[in-house]
C-alpha cells in the first residue's frame, strides 16, 4: 500500500475534511479551486482531461478511483486542466487490457494535486446543500489551508477559456463538408463525432466571425468549455455575427453562448450538473435520453427571444436545449458526444448534419 | 402514455416453490408487482403454489390461488376469473414456461387473455438458445459459437467446427454430469461420450469455452416508448465458467473503462430491442476477453430475475415495481423515484458504495455431492453487503454468511489454509469452490504474487489487488502485536488511524480479537474508547446528489451519520439472513408480517437483514432498513444508532429475535435482556438445554423418547446400550436436522461420532457445552407439528395441528403434512392440546411456540419445542386464515389475545371444510450423486401447498405443485422393504383398483401374489441374473409411471439407490415411504372421481370464518 502524508481539504465556508495527499499534492503542498462533485461511475480519465473543469477541483462520488488505470486513447484533451481531484479511495492495482499507467501516476505526471481517503459522501451532501464553493487542499497546518480556502477563487465571472483553447487552427477529419469548431475547451470525443461529418477546422476561441466565415463553412460548432459564459464578450460577439449566416450547433458552454448571443441570460446553478445519468426529455417527441453533463451555468428559462426550448432536464427542469429556426441554430446543455457517458443523444450530430445540408441546399453556403 | 384503461383484471403468475435458481427474489418482485397493480385499480389474480410467500397473503391480490402451477390448473383459473391480461415476467422461469405452454395450447387465445410485459414471441427468442444466437448475430453482436450433437461423431465434428477449447453445456443433462471443458479432442471425446450417456435425449450442447473471461451483467429497463435505462451493472469476481448465481458478484462493474461500459450498454439495448421486450426489466449477460476487451453476449432473460432483485437492493431502484407499471402502459418519465421524490424513474441510478453478493451453498447437507462450482447453479441462498470499499463490503458479506467465518480469514477456520503448502494452496485457488476466496487471501498473505494467483484462478487482478490490501493490513496488525508483551497491550495501543484503516477494510471486532488473542468484547470496548464508531449512510439511487426520503442504511466508517432522529417508539426486527436448507423464506415471511403488524399498531419498525432476495429487505416493508450482517457486532451497532436517534418521547422499545429462525436467536444472548421482546432468552435457552428440557417434561408428565447426552464415542455407545437401538444421533444447537443420523448398531455410533467431531470442527466441535444427543428412534410413529400462540396473560391459542404424512424419522421440513390432521383420534388430539398448553405456560411463552410430537400406538411423545416462529407458520396462516405471525408480533409488544380479538385482528379460523397439504420440494435434480431417500437430515429447499375437499385430492395437488404429477393410468413399480410389505398390500390393492398395472421386485411380488394381487411385471434386482425385467431399464424405457421404493433401514447408502437414481434421471415420480404411497393411492383414487377444481384463498378464508 502506498504510504501517504496526511492532508486536509478545507472549504471556503470552513468545513474541514481529513484525507491523505496524493498525486502532485505532496510536491505542491497546497492547491485551490472551485469544488464540484461528479457522480459518474466510470470515465474518470475523460473527466479529468475535460477542459471544462479548468478552475475546478473535482470530487468523485464513487469511492474507488483508478480501477482500470489510464490509457493512451481516452484523454479528452492534451492534458488535465482541472485544479485537483478529491477521492475516497485511490486504487493501487489497476486492471484493464488497455491500461498503460496507473491513475495516480497519471495525475502526478500531469502535476494534478489530489487528496484521498475523504468522506466524499459527506462532502457531496455539503455541496448539495451549500452549493459549489472555493476550496483548498494542503499538507500543511490547518490554519494555512483554511486561509487559502477562504480566498480560493471560484469560476464566477471568470474567463477560463483563454487558458485552455488552442493557439492556432488545426484540421480534423476529411470529406466535402466544411465545418468550423470553436475550441472553447473542446473535448476530443466531440471532435471525433464531428469529424465523421466532414472536414473540421478547429479554431481558437478568439477567432472572429469574419475569420470563421473565411473558411466558407457549412456549419459551425460552438464547443464546451470552462468558466462563466458572461465573461466571454469576444466569443458572444462572434457568435452573434455568425448567426443567420451559417448553421450553428452549440454544446454546453456553446449552448450558453448561443443563448447569450441571441439576447438571453444565464445563471449559476447551486452545484451544477456533473454526471452521466441525467434524464433529458426531448419535448417534441417525449423521448427521454440519459445524458452526460458537466456544467455549473445554465440558460434562464424564457430569456432567449426567438428561441424555443427543445429539451429539459427531468430532475430539476433546467433548460437543456434551444432552437432558433430563424438563425438556423440549435444547442444543447448536455454532451451528446458522451465521453464519458451514454450515447443516447449522439443522434444530435445527425440532426446537425441535416441542418447543414439543408443550409447548403438553401444556399446559405 | 398513462395507464391503460382497456384492462381491468390481470393474472400474475408466481414462481412456485423455492428451488435452487429460483428463490424468494420472486416473492419480492411478485409482491411489489401485485401491490402496485392493486394500487392502480386493477383486479389482481395471483397463482402461486408456495404458501410461504408474502405475495400469497390474501391482502396482496384480489384473488389468490395457492394451486399447482400447471397448464390444466391455470386453465381452470383463467376460465373462472377471465382476466384481461397475463403478466408473466415476475415469476421467474416457471411463469415464463407456463405462459408459453398456455399460449401454445391456445388457452390464452380462447379466453382472450393478452400477455403483457413480454410477448410470447419475445420469450421464445430469448429462451431458445439457438434462436437467441441467430438473433444476436443478425444485429451484429458476437456470441460464442456452438452446436448440438446427438452422437459422438457429430459431437467431434461440431467441436472441430467450433474450435477448442469447448465446453459441454449441461442444459439438457441432469445435474451437470458429463459437462465440462475440454481443450483437446481426446479429453473432449471422453467428455462428450459421458454427456451423451447422461442425457435422456442423447443430446449435448457443445460451445466454444470462454471460461476465464470476465463476466458482466446489466440490469436494463425499457418502456413502451422505447426509453431504455441501465439500472445496475454487475461484475463477477468468479470469471466465466462459474454460474453467476454461484459467483461472488460486485456492483457496480469495476474494471470497465467508460468506453467499454458504454459499448456494452449499447449492446444491451440493441439486444432488448431485437428480442422484442417491449416493456419491463431484463438481464443481459456478457463475457469480456481480459486480454483484448472483445465482448460476447451470453444470454438475456426477458423478465425480472435474481440479479434484478440484487440490483434493486444494490441501488434502491425497485425494478419489479416499475416493470409492473410499465407493463400496464406507464412510461419511465411518468413514474417518480420513491427515494428522491424529485426525480423520475427514467434516469440511471448511480451509487457511492460497493455492493458484494456472496452465495451460500449447502454441500454439507448433500452427502455425495462435489463442491466444485460450474456452469450450473448449486447455491441455495445469498447474502449481500454494502461498504464504501470493495474490501469492506466483501468482508461484511463473508461474515453475513453465518458459517462461522469472521470475515476473510483472520479467524479460527482460516488457520487451516496456513497449514497448506504453496502448491496445495494454489490448487485450491485454481478450482472454484465455496472456499476459494479464503485460499486466495491466504496465498496473497504469504506473498504469492497477484500474477500467480491470477494465472491460477483467472480472477481479475483488480480484485486480487484489493484482497491484498486486506492481507497487508492483517500483516501490519501482526507486526504491531509483535511490539507488545501481549495482545491486550497491543489492543490498548491501537490508535485511531489504525482503527480506521482496519475498519474501513471491513475487519470485524471478532477478527481483530482473533489476531490479538483477546475477546471480541474487549476489542469493541477498546475501539469505542478510541472513538471509532460506524456511521450509517444511505442508499439513495443518486450518490447524494438529491435528498433521500427513504431510510435505507448501511454502516461504514466515515465522518458523518445520516440516520434521522425519531420521536416515535421503535421496534427492531432481526431477520433471518441468507436462505439455506432449514431456514428459508418462511422466516422472512414472519419478519415481514411482524413489521407490517407493528406498523399498524403505531410503532416505527426497523428491519435488519442481509439477504437481498427477500421482501424484508425491500425499503418499503419497514420504516427503516439496515442492510447489515446479523452478527453481534453489527447488530449492536444498529441498536446504538437507533438509541442515538431517539428524540423526545421516541425510544427503542425492543428487539424481536424469535421470528427469523435460529439466526437472531443465536444473537439474543448478547443483547440487553431488557430489549428482547416476547419470550425471554432464558426460556429459549431452557427449551434448547437438553438437561433442563428433560426435567421440565418430566415435571409436566410429558413423555419423551428415552435419551441421553454424550461428548465422546464411548459415552455415546454406553448411552445407546442403555436406551436400545435404533438410536438417533445429533449435535445440539443446529437447525434443520443437520448432521442427524439414525443408527442401528455400535459401528454406526462410532462412525457418526467420528464424523461429527470432524464435521463440526468449524462450528466449534463437540464439547461439553455442545454435546451430542442420543435418543431412542421411534419407528413407525406419526409425527405431528403444533403451532401455538400465548399472550402475557397466559391465554394460549392452538393455531394449527399438522399431521405428517411420512413417519417420524423423516425430517419435519422434508415431510408432507396435512391440516387438519387426518388419522389422529380425539384422545390423541386432546393430549396434544393439553401438552402444548402446559409447555407454553411452563416456558412462559409470549408469542409463538412450535412443538413437535411423535405418536406411536396412541402414545404421545414430545420430540422438541421451539419457543419461536417455525417453518409451518405461513402454511398454518394460509390454511386457517389466521394471521399467526402478525398476532405473535403484537403479543410480543404486550397486547393480549383478548385485545386482538376485540380489535378484530384475531378472528376465528375459517370453518371451510377443506384439507390443506404442505409438501416439501427437494433439490436432488441438481446433485446426481445424492440419494433421494428422505431422512432426519432436512434437505428440502422449499414447499408447496395443495388445497382441496379431500385429503387425497389435496395431496395429489401438492404433488403436482411440487413437480411430481401423479399418473392417472399406467404401471406402478413397487419395491418394498420387508417391514413395509404387509402394509403395502392395501396400497397395491387400491392402485390396482384405480386401474394400474403393477410391477414389483421379486420379494414384493411374492407378497402381492400371495395376497391375490396381480403383478404384471416381475423385476429382478440389478446385477442379479434374475428372470424378470431389469429395474433400471424398466424405468429408463418409460414403461413405468410411478415408483414406490421403500428401503430397508434408513440413512445413506440404503439399498435400492439405483432404482431411485433412475427414477430421478427419467423424471418418473418416486415415493420412498409407504406413507407417501398410501397418500398417493388415495389421491389417485379420489382424482378419478372428482373433476379438477380451483378455489381462491379469499373464498376459503371467508367460509364461515368471518361472522
Ligand atoms: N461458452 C462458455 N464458456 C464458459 N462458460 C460459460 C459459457 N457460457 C456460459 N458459461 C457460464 O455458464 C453460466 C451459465 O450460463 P447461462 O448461459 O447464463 O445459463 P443460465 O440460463 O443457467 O443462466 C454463465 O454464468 C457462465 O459463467
Ligand atoms: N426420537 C425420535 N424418533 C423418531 N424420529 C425422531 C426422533 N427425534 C427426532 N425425530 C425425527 O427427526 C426430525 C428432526 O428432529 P428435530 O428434533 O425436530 O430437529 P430439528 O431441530 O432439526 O427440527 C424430526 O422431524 C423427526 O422426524
Ligand atoms: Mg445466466
Ligand atoms: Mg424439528
Amino acid at each position: 500500500m502506498t504510504e501517504r502524508a496526511r492532508a486536509l481539504l478545507v472549504l471556503a465556508d470552513g468545513e474541514v475534511f481529513e484525507g491523505e495527499a496524493a498525486g502532485a499534492l505532496g510536491a505542491l503542498g497546497l492547491a485551490t479551486g472551485e469544488l464540484v462533485f461528479n457522480t459518474a461511475l466510470s470515465g474518470y480519465q475523460e473527466v479529468v482531461t475535460d477542459p471544462s473543469y479548468a478552475g475546478q477541483v473535482i470530487a468523485f462520488t464513487y469511492p474507488h478511483l483508478g480501477n482500470y488505470g489510464t490509457n493512451a486513447t481516452d484523454d479528452e484533451s492534451r492534458r488535465p486542466f482541472c485544479c485537483g481531484v478529491v477521492a475516497r479511495d485511490l486504487v493501487d492495482v489497476p486492471s484493464n487490457w488497455r491500461s498503460t499507467e496507473g491513475f495516480e501516476a497519471f495525475l502526478t505526471r500531469h502535476r494534478v494535486p489530489a487528496i484521498t481517503g475523504v468522506d466524499t459522501r459527506r462532502l457531496t451532501r455539503h455541496l448539495r446543500d451549500e452549493g459549489a464553493m472555493g476550496c483548498a487542499m494542503g499538507t500543511g497546518e490547518e490554519a494555512a489551508v483554511r486561509a487559502a480556502a477562504a480566498t480560493a477563487p471560484t469560476t464566477t465571472g471568470r474567463d477560463l477559456v483563454s487558458a485552455v483553447t488552442i493557439d492556432r487552427p488545426v484540421t480534423r477529419g476529411e470529406g466535402p463538408r466544411r465545418l468550423v469548431a470553436y475550441d472553447f475547451g473542446v473535448k476530443e470525443t466531440m471532435l471525433r463525432q464531428l469529424a465523421q461529418l466532414g472536414t473540421v477546422t478547429v479554431v481558437p476561441a478568439g477567432t472572429s466571425a469574419a475569420d470563421v466565415l473565411a473558411y466558407e463553412p457549412h456549419g459551425v460548432l460552438l464547443s464546451n468549455g470552462p468558466g462563466d459564459p458572461v465573461a466571454l464578450d469576444g466569443p458572444i460577439g462572434a457568435v452573434g455575427d455568425l448567426l443567420g449566416k451559417v448553421p450553428v450547433f452549440g454544446i454546453c458552454l456553446g449552448h450558453q453562448l448561443l443563448a447569450l448571443a441571441l439576447g438571453g441570460r444565464t445563471f449559476k446553478l447551486a452545484f451544477g450538473h456533473h454526471g452521466i445519468n441525467h434524464p433529458v426529455q426531448h419535448l417534441a417527441s417525449g423521448r427521454v435520453e440519459v445524458t452526460s453533463q458537466n456544467h455549473n451555468y445554465a440558460v434562464v428559462e424564457g430569456s432567449v427571444p426567438d428561441a424555443v426550448v427543445t429539451h429539459r432536464n427531468l430532475n430539476d427542469g433546467v433548460v437543456e436545449g434551444i432552437r432558433c429556426t430563424r438563425a438556423n441554430a440549435f444547442s444543447v446543455q448536455f454532451h451528446p458526444e458522451a465521453g464519458p457517458g451514454p450515447h443516447d443523444a449522439r443522434t444530435l450530430f445527425v440532426d446537425f448534419l441535416a441542418l447543414l445540408d439543408a443550409g447548403a441546399a438553401a444556399g446559405t453556403r | 402514455m398513462p395507464r391503460r384503461v382497456d384492462l381491468e383484471s390481470i393474472l400474475v403468475i408466481g414462481s412456485g416453490p423455492i428451488v435452487i435458481g429460483q428463490a424468494c427474489e420472486f416473492d419480492y418482485s411478485g409482491t411489489q408487482a401485485c401491490r402496485v397493480l392493486g394500487e392502480d385499480g386493477f383486479r389482481v389474480i395471483l397463482a402461486n403454489s408456495n404458501p410461504a410467500t408474502i405475495m400469497t397473503d390474501p391482502g396482496v391480490a384480489d384473488r389468490t390461488y395457492v394451486e399447482p402451477l400447471d397448464v390444466e390448473v391455470l386453465t381452470a383459473i383463467i376460465e373462472r376469473e377471465r382476466p384481461d391480461a397475463l403478466l408473466p415476467t415476475l415469476g421467474g422461469q416457471t411463469a415464463l414456461n407456463l405462459t408459453m405452454a398456455l399460449a401454445d395450447s391456445g388457452v390464452l387465445a380462447d379466453y382472450g387473455v393478452e400477455v403483457i410485459g413480454a410477448r410470447p414471441e419475445a420469450i421464445r427468442t430469448a429462451e431458445d438458445r439457438e434462436r437467441f444466437k441467430e438473433a444476436m448475430t443478425e444485429i451484429g453482436l458476437e456470441v460464442p459459437p456452438s452446436g448440438f450433437a446427438h452422437s459422438l461423431d457429430e459431437a467431434i465434428a461440431t467441436a472441430e467446427r467450433i474450435g477448442y477449447p469447448v465446453i459441454v453445456r449441461p442444459s439438457f443433462i441432469l445435474g451437470g454430469s458429463g459437462s465440462g471443458i475440454a481443450a483437446d479432442p481426446e479429453t473432449f471425446a471422453a467428455l462428450a461420450a459421458d454427456g451423451l450417456d447422461a442425457s435422456p435425449t442423447a443430446e449435448i450442447l457443445v460451445e466454444r469455452s470462454i471460461a476465464g473471461w470476465k463476466e458482466f451483467e446489466l440490469e436494463v429497463m425499457r418502456d413502451g416508448a422505447d426509453n431504455c435505462v441501465v439500472v445496475c451493472s454487475i461484475e463477477n469476481l468468479d470469471p466465466m465458467g462459474v454460474h453467476t448465481g454461484d459467483s461472488i458478484t460486485v456492483a457496480p462493474a469495476q474494471t470497465l473503462t467508460d468506453v467499454e461500459y458504454q459499448a456494452m450498454r449499447d449492446d444491451a439495448f440493441a439486444c432488448l430491442r431485437r428480442v422484442g421486450v417491449e416493456t419491463g426489466g431484463s438481464n443481459v449477460q456478457f463475457a469480456v476477453d481480459p486480454a483484448t476487451g472483445r465482448r460476447l453476449i451470453i444470454e438475456m432473460n426477458p423478465r425480472v430475475s435474481r440479479s434484478s432483485a440484487l440490483a434493486s437492493k444494490a441501488t434502491g431502484f425497485p425494478i419489479a415495481k416499475i416493470a409492473a407499471r410499465l407493463a400496464v402502459g406507464y412510461l419511465l418519465p411518468e413514474i417518480a423515484n420513491d427515494i428522491t421524490r424529485a426525480t423520475p424513474a427514467s434516469f440511471e441510478p448511480t451509487i457511492d458504495y460497493v455492493v458484494t453478493k456472496v452465495p451460500r451453498w449447502a454441500f454439507e447437507k448433500l452427502a455425495g455431492a462435489s463442491d466444485a462450482l460450474g456452469t450450473r447453479m448449486q447455491s441455495v441462498g445469498e447474502v449481500m453487503a454494502i461498504g464504501r470499499t470493495f474490501c469492506e463490503s466483501v468482508q461484511k458479506a463473508l461474515r453475513s454468511l453465518e458459517q462461522g467465518r469472521f470475515g476473510l480469514n483472520a479467524d479460527p477456520a482460516g488457520q487451516a489454509y496456513d497449514a497448506l503448502s504453496d502448491t496445495e494452496l494454489l490448487d485450491r485457488v485454481a478450482v472454484a469452490t465455496p472456499e476459494r476466496l479464503f485460499a486466495v487471501e491466504a496465498a496473497l498473505r504469504r506473498g504469492v504474487s497477484i500474477e500467480r494467483v491470477h494465472a491460477a484462478s483467472s480472477i481479475d487482478p483488480w480484485f486480487l489487488g484489493q484482497l491484498a490490501r486486506i492481507s497487508a493490513a492483517r500483516l501490519d496488525l501482526d507486526q504491531h502485536r509483535g511490539r507488545f508483551a501481549d495482545g491486550a497491550a497491543a489492543l490498548g495501543a491501537v490508535d485511531r488511524p489504525r482503527w480506521r484503516t482496519l475498519k474501513r477494510l471491513g475487519f470485524s471486532d471478532a477478527q481483530v480479537g482473533h489476531l490479538l488473542s483477546v475477546p471480541e468484547g474487549s476489542v469493541r470496548r477498546a475501539r469505542l474508547e478510541a472513538g471509532v464508531v460506524p456511521t450509517f449512510k444511505t442508499v439513495d439511487t443518486c450518490a447524494a446528489e438529491f435528498e433521500a426520503y427513504t431510510p435505507y442504511h448501511y454502516a461504514t466508517y466515515e465522518d458523518e451519520e445520516e440516520v434521522r432522529p425519531s420521536e416515535r417508539e421503535r421496534v427492531i426486527i432481526l431477520g433471518s439472513g441468507p436462505n439455506r436448507i432449514g431456514q428459508g423464506i418462511e422466516f422472512d415471511y414472519c419478519c415481514v408480517h411482524a413489521s407490517m403488524a407493528l406498523r399498524q399498531a403505531g410503532y416505527e419498525t426497523v428491519m435488519v437483514n442481509c439477504n437481498p432476495e427477500t421482501v424484508s429487505t425491500d425499503y418499503d416493508t419497514s420504516d427503516r432498513l439496515y442492510f447489515e450482517p446479523l452478527t453481534t457486532e453489527d447488530v449492536a451497532n444498529v441498536i446504538d444508532a437507533e438509541r442515538r436517534a431517539s428524540r423526545g418521547a421516541g425510544r427503542l422499545r425492543g428487539v424481536i429475535v424469535s421470528l427469523g429462525g435460529q439466526t437472531p436467536l443465536k444473537l439474543a444472548g448478547a443483547l440487553d435482556p431488557q430489549l428482547v421482546l416476547g419470550t425471554s432468552p432464558a426460556s429459549i435457552d431452557l427449551a434448547e438445554d437438553r438437561q433442563r428440557w428433560n426435567e421440565l417434561c418430566t415435571r409436566l408428565g410429558i413423555a419423551q423418547p428415552p435419551g441421553a447426552m454424550a461428548t465422546t464415542a464411548a459415552g455415546a455407545l454406553a448411552a445407546a446400550a442403555e436406551i436400545g437401538y435404533p438410536v438417533l444421533l445429533r449435535p445440539s444447537y443446529v437447525l434443520g436436522g443437520r448432521a442427524m443420523e439414525i443408527v442401528y448398531d455400535d459401528p454406526g455410533v462410532r462412525r457418526v461420532m467420528d464424523g461429527l467431531a470432524a464435521g463440526l470442527a468449524r462450528e466449534g466441535g463437540v464439547t461439553a457445552e455442545r454435546p451430542v444427543l442420543v435418543d431412542r428412534f421411534l419407528e413407525d410413529a406419526i409425527e405431528v407439528d403444533v403451532d401455538a400462540l400465548r399472550d402475557r396473560d397466559g391465554e394460549v391459542l392452538i393455531a394449527g395441528v399438522m399431521e405428517h404424512v411420512e413417519e417420524a424419522g423423516v425430517h419435519s421440513g422434508d415431510s408432507a403434512c396435512a391440516l387438519p390432521p387426518q388419522t389422529l383420534g380425539a384422545a390423541v388430539l386432546d393430549l396434544l392440546d393439553v401438552h402444548t398448553r402446559a409447555l407454553a405456560a411452563a416456558l412462559e411463552v409470549c408469542g409463538l411456540l412450535n412443538v413437535q410430537y411423535a405418536v406411536k400406538d396412541g402414545a404421545v411423545f414430545v420430540l422438541e419445542a421451539n419457543p419461536r416462529a417455525s417453518r409451518t407458520v405461513p402454511f398454518v396462516a394460509k390454511a386457517t386464515g389466521v394471521p399467526v405471525a402478525a398476532i405473535a408480533a403484537r403479543l410480543m409488544v404486550g397486547e393480549t389475545l383478548a385485545e386482538l380479538r376485540r380489535a378484530g385482528i384475531l378472528r376465528p379460523p375459517t370453518r371451510s371444510r377443506h384439507v390443506s397439504v404442505k409438501e416439501a420440494v427437494l433439490p436432488f435434480d441438481r446433485f446426481p450423486g445424492v440419494d433421494t431417500l428422505l431422512g432426519p437430515e432436512m434437505r428440502s429447499t422449499g414447499e408447496v401447498m395443495g388445497v382441496d375437499v379431500t385429503f387425497g385430492l389435496a395431496f395429489a395437488k401438492s404433488q403436482m405443485a411440487a413437480g411430481t404429477r401423479l399418473p392417472r393410468t399406467g404401471t406402478v413399480f413397487l419395491s418394498l422393504a420387508d417391514r413395509d410389505k404387509r402394509n403395502g398390500l392395501d396400497v397395491a390393492r387400491q392402485l390396482a383398483a384405480s386401474g394400474f398395472r403393477l410391477a414389483a421386485t421379486e420379494g414384493t411380488a411374492e407378497w402381492l401374489r400371495a395376497a391375490g394381487i396381480d403383478v404384471a411385471v416381475l423385476v429382478s434386482k440389478v446385477g442379479a441374473e434374475g428372470p424378470g425385467a431389469h429395474a433400471v431399464e424398466l424405468i429408463s424405457s418409460g414403461r413405468v409411471q410411478l415408483v414406490v421404493n421403500t428401503p430397508r433401514g434408513r440413512g445413506p447408502r440404503a439399498d435400492g439407490q439405483h432404482i431411485r437414481m433412475a427414477a430421478l434421471a427419467h423424471h418418473v415420480p418416486c415415493l420412498t415411504t409407504l406413507a407417501a404411497a398410501r397418500a398417493a393411492a388415495a389421491g389417485i383414487a379420489d382424482w378419478s372421481v372428482h373433476p379438477l377444481e380451483v378455489r381462491s384463498l379469499q373464498e376459503l378464508h371467508a367460509a364461515g370464518g368471518d361472522r
